[in-house]
């Protein structure tokens, strides 16, 4: 048993610096004669720019330059992208309106960039952006996903007929129709999934440096996938050649999703360094990133379920809306499709599921993945339906599901909307939520709430969900514009340390401690001698990034591989100190051995005698270097059953969660601690989403109402209970590391389980979240 | 935020000097309002005068007809402080999080005047007196609308005085997000009669005589069972509309009676 390996609880290496005030953030970096930029926004969310005059700016106190949107064009710059296209009904791929780096025609929502002031400090930048005169005329504006596509909405793009980039469907429309004709019952519900401001702790920032001694523009950014921000800006931007191009993402302060994306902001600090031949920094302000940064969600659905007399379901339909905001975003247009349709199914059998799935342009900030992109749409929809089924057949909400169950014993589970389950017991899950929850005691703690005035419910959340993404040829047939394998680099030095390259990005999820353990486990080296390097182009070789909780599933099983090139090519050098033959060598828990002999090797030794090769094996390289790229061969399936319980307070609306339990199956834990601490941080996501989080902007103005902490409501220590979490695992085959992700099952889980606990407690069929206490005690009222 | 001068006033007549002689400066107490607008640009004032070197102005003496509490002691001074009854000490301390705590004061809040402020309900409620470096102001006659107060230009508050109560108690519904009182309700039961003061409801915390009337004739929370509050003047936002608000009053109102025991 190999110390501190898989299943090690070890206290992350990396809290050492960022608890101890040591860490190194983008807005940390400051480079020799840095110039500071600010970017003049559109305070209107639709206008016709009929004139941007920057004289007076140009000429303020410590103004370097100032760049409107065609100054990027003039460099022949491009313009922001979508990296995926999805085809809709009729074979027509979605529209793809542009997007300038500055915009130039027009704004199109309240934040939309409008120009840059790079001053020598930030001050002079903002006094400067002051000066800048732009005549605006003002447009009518659509912010509402449901409204976006009526009749007389104003048009955002050209390109875009009735505000709609994508009608798309999933299904056979006819075997659903054919099923609801004949069901015995139906179940119905309209919902709204809100729209999220994700609301990383470190805002976004960028620093750009040129080097005209080699022609080299270096980008410190907070990126969660620095490769594919070179990529991007290098290929479709025209920023710089990839090979005279260096991204770094150094310490990173929470992503969520929103740092995948590249984004304006950025590309003008690349581009700008190199135009003015000085540093130039970026950093936003909260408001900033309230107005700018992609959010997520936003989905307005209408479900129906088709039931037999015994409430098997038959057959699902699904109507939805998606809202875009005012441009597509890196993969904006992939999530509510094949991020979203893909997972309807849920744990269930349903036969026939058909969705209509139509993306709307709106005068909002643009839309892209956020923690679980897609899929938590999906479970809170299957989810909050199932309840509602559950109602109308007079079923309990776990013997509905448990009727429903996809069986173990049905594994590998091809369902009706492409994706095919490779693993999970969904009834072991549920039945070890359920008694973990003390499922059967409820009814007495209700009467007992009952007693001192609260209305006490609770609520389940089957759910399941697709990450590790992603096998490169299944997205590639989809439309996604990228490979989406991992690499790692396995690099001994000569003195027996490790230092390990991975592709991915670790932005919290504390995968300088789990990878170590990984290689300590496969290579027998203590745990302290290996160190994970990431997030530099320079440093590491290409890597496709963090995000759909693919950096263990995808990244760790690179590792795994090149640690297993180490080891096949370790066999070899042993051999040949050990005077035996190759085959007759065993590794095991960091030693070469004879088989059947005490005669043994350390790893560290065999490291030291390739790059000091004295006494070598012939025709073998020097070095102990390997490097593996991993593409999966299926998207993996973390599963479990959520159980919420909630106390009411029907004179205010007030609730408490008073119990909440999670059962996941996360197939193998590398660190159960880090493990926990990714489910707590979903559960808070998800939690936040049901219960206090919504990005409310003006139906008639288009104005971000919710442009602040002071009405953004995020979670607080306070708003949760202390969460019992379990597991339930199973292996999945097609992952060899036996792993499944955990990063966003929290934040998809919750809030279908939240809701379903309100809903029960107050006896009504739904409510929208966010279940603000003025909704609960409405609805309270209403219930009398 | 714009440049401007800062200054560090040692007295209150040098306090007072130097925002005289400023173009369009403004004091500056626990900052916890002023910097946050600095920063964000929306006020461009030529002069800050800071309070905080003033030793005159903080501090707090109990008597027996109640208590004094200097402009500038922060709310975690009032919350910790001994001296101060426990209802106004349990107001202090459910004003925002540590940080603000520690730097806000209680000159700085009621100078401002919030609508959704916590200290204006505990002065109506308690019926306070404010003393400035030119008079006196009773509570009711200093909160006048919507960041409005009866302080006049060059006008600094020194001390707060609040008369002791024989029963007393806040209860706040706290705005999720901001954690500011959505609606907060101030009773006491002093031998002059039965104050009630509501905040966050309107535009400026007020008295609220209905309430008064029935806990004057029956100090029992069930005195305000049937008594409805029209919600014609009440705040709404996307948080609580009007009707909410205005149902939060009575709850809050009976949570505080039934507080204050």
């Amino acid at each position: 048993m190999v110390e501190n390996g898989i299943g090690a609880s070890l206290r992350r290496k990396e809290d050492n610096r960022f608890l101890t005030g040591k860490g190194n953030y983008t807005d940390d970096i400051n480079r020799p004669g840095q110039t500071h930029a600010y970017l003049l926004r559109s305070p209107h969310a639709h206008a016709t720019i009929n004139s941007i005059n920057i004289s007076a700016a140009n000429s303020a106190p410590g103004v370097v330059a100032v760049f409107v949107g065609q100054d990027l064009l003039d460099d022949a710059v491009g313009g922001l992208v979508c990296g995926a296209s999805v085809t809709g009904k009729g074979g027509e791929v979605n529209k793809a309106p542009p997007r300038n780096v500055l915009t130039i025609d027009k704004a199109r929502f309240v934040g939309d960039p409008i120009a840059v002031v790079i001053a020598e400090t930030l001050a002079q930048a903002k006094d400067g952006a002051e000066l800048i005169a732009v005549d605006y005329t003002e447009l009518p504006s659509v912010v509402s996903t449901s409204g976006a596509d009526q009749p007389g909405a104003p048009q955002l793009h050209e390109e875009c007929p009735d505000n709609v980039a994508l009608d798309w469907e999933l299904g056979d429309k006819a075997a659903v129709d054919a099923a609801f004709a004949s069901a015995a019952k139906t179940a119905s519900v309209r919902l709204i999934n809100n729209r999220m401001v994700t609301n990383p702790m470190e805002p976004r920032a960028a620093v750009g440096e040129y080097n005209s001694g080699t022609d080299e523009i270096t980008l410190y950014v907070t990126s969660q996938n620095p490769h594919v921000h070179r990529l991007v800006m290098s290929a479709f931007m025209n920023i710089a050649p990839e090979h005279k191009f260096r991204v770094v993402a150094p310490d990173v302060g929470g992503g969520f999703g929103s740092k995948i994306f590249t984004y304006n902001e950025e590309a003008i600090c690349a581009w700008a360094a190199k135009k003015i031949n000085r540093p130039v920094k970026w950093t936003a302000d909260r408001s900033e990133a309230f107005l700018c940064d992609a959010h997520g969600r936003d989905h307005v659905s209408t479900a129906e379920m088709a039931m037999d007399a015994d409430g098997k379901f038959l057959a699902m339909r699904v109507s939805s809306q998606a809202n875009m905001g005012a441009y597509l975003q890196l993969f904006s247009i992939a999530i509510p499709t094949l991020f979203h349709g893909f997972l309807l199914a849920g744990q269930y059998t349903t036969p026939a599921i058909y969705l209509e799935m139509r993306s709307v342009m709106t005068n909002t900030a643009p839309v892209d993945a956020a923690r679980g992109a897609g899929r938590p749409e999906a479970t809170y929809l299957l989810e909050r339906l199932v309840d509602v089924a559950a109602l109308e057949m007079g079923l309990d909400p776990a013997e509905i599901r448990r009727r429903n169950f996809i069986k173990a014993e049905q594994m590998p589970y091809q369902t009706p909307v492409v994706q095919c389950y490779d693993s999970g017991d969904y009834d072991a899950s549920l039945d070890k939520a359920l008694a973990n929850a003390d499922y059967d005691g409820f009814a007495a703690r209700r009467a007992e709430a009952k007693g001192r005035g609260k209305l006490r419910g609770i609520g389940l959340s089957a759910y399941i969900e697709a990450c590790g993404v992603a096998p490169s040829a299944a997205v590639g047939s989809l439309g996604v514009g990228v490979g989406l394998w991992e690499s790692a680099q396995v690099r001994f030095n000569p003195t027996g340390g490790v230092t390990v390259f991975t592709g991915t990005h670790s932005h919290g999820q504390g995968h300088e401690t789990a990878f170590a353990q990984l290689v300590t486990e496969r290579l027998g080296v203590p745990v302290e001698n290996v160190e994970v390097v990431h997030g530099d182009t320079d440093k590491g070789q290409f890597g496709m990034g963090t995000y759909g909780s693919r950096s263990l599933p995808v990244g760790g099983v690179a590792i795994a591989n090149a640690c297993d090139k180490i080891i096949a090519k370790g066999k070899k050098i042993a051999a040949h100190c050990l005077e035996a033959a190759e085959d007759d060598i065993d590794f095991a828990e960091g030693n070469f051995t004879v088989a059947g002999t005490d005669k043994t090797m350390n790893i560290a030794e065999v490291a030291f005698t390739a790059y000091v090769p004295h006494n070598y094996p012939e025709g073998v390289e020097p070095g102990l270097d390997e490097i593996a790229f991993f593409d999966p061969l299926n998207f993996s399936f973390p599963a479990g059953t959520h159980v919420c319980e909630v106390e009411v307070d029907p004179d205010t609306g007030t609730l408490e969660i008073v119990n909440y339990t999670a059962v996941d199956d996360f197939g193998v834990l590398v660190n159960p601690m880090i493990v926990e601490g990714q489910v707590h941080g979903g559960l808070a996501h998800g939690i936040g989403q049901a219960l206090l989080e919504g990005c409310v902007y003006d139906d008639d103005s288009g104005q971000l109402i919710t442009g602040s902490f002071q009405d953004y409501c995020m979670p607080r220590a306070d708003n949760l209970p202390s969460f019992n979490v379990d597991y339930s695992p199973t292996i999945p085959i097609h992952n060899p590391l036996g792993v499944k992700g955990c990063g966003e099952a929290g934040a998809i889980a919750a809030p279908p389980a939240v809701i379903n606990a309100i809903v029960n407690a107050l006896g009504i069929k739904h409510l929208d979240m966010p279940a603000t206490p003025e909704k609960v005690w409405r609805a309270a009222q209403a219930a009398g | 935020m714009y440049n401007f001068n800062f200054h560090a006033a040692s007295s209150l007549d040098d306090a007072v000097a130097k925002l005289g002689a400023a173009e369009d400066g403004t004091v500056m107490a626990g900052g916890q309002t002023l910097i946050p607008v600095l920063k964000q640009r929306l006020a461009n004032p030529t002069d800050v005068v800071d309070l905080s070197g003033i030793a005159e102005l903080s501090g707090i003496s109990a008597s027996g007809n109640g208590v004094t509490i200097g402009a500038m002691t922060t709310h975690a001074a009032v919350a910790n402080s001994s001296d101060v009854p426990a209802a106004l000490r349990a107001v202090a301390e459910g004003i925002g999080d540590p940080q603000v705590r520690n730097r806000g004061t209680l000159g700085g809040s009621i100078a401002n005047n919030d609508p959704a402020a916590d200290y204006p309900a505990a002065l109506l409620g308690l019926g306070a007196t404010i003393t400035t470096n030119q008079r006196e102001i009773a509570a009711d006659d200093f909160f006048t609308g919507l960041f409005e107060t009866a302080l006049t230009d060059g006008e600094i508050i020194k001390s707060v005085t609040f008369p002791n109560a024989t029963k007393a108690a806040y209860a706040k519904f706290p705005s999720p997000a901001s954690r500011y009182a959505m609606v907060g309700v101030f009773v006491a039961q002093a031998a002059d009669g039965v104050r009630v003061a509501v905040t966050g409801a309107t535009d400026c915390a007020h008295r609220g005589p209905k309430l008064e009337a029935a806990l004057s004739a029956n100090w029992s929370p069930d005195a305000l069972d049937g008594i409805t509050i029209p919600p014609d003047h009440l705040n709404s936002d996307i948080h609580g509309s009007a009707e909410y608000r205005a149902n939060l009053v009575i709850v809050m109102a009976k949570r505080a009676v039934a507080a204050a025991g």
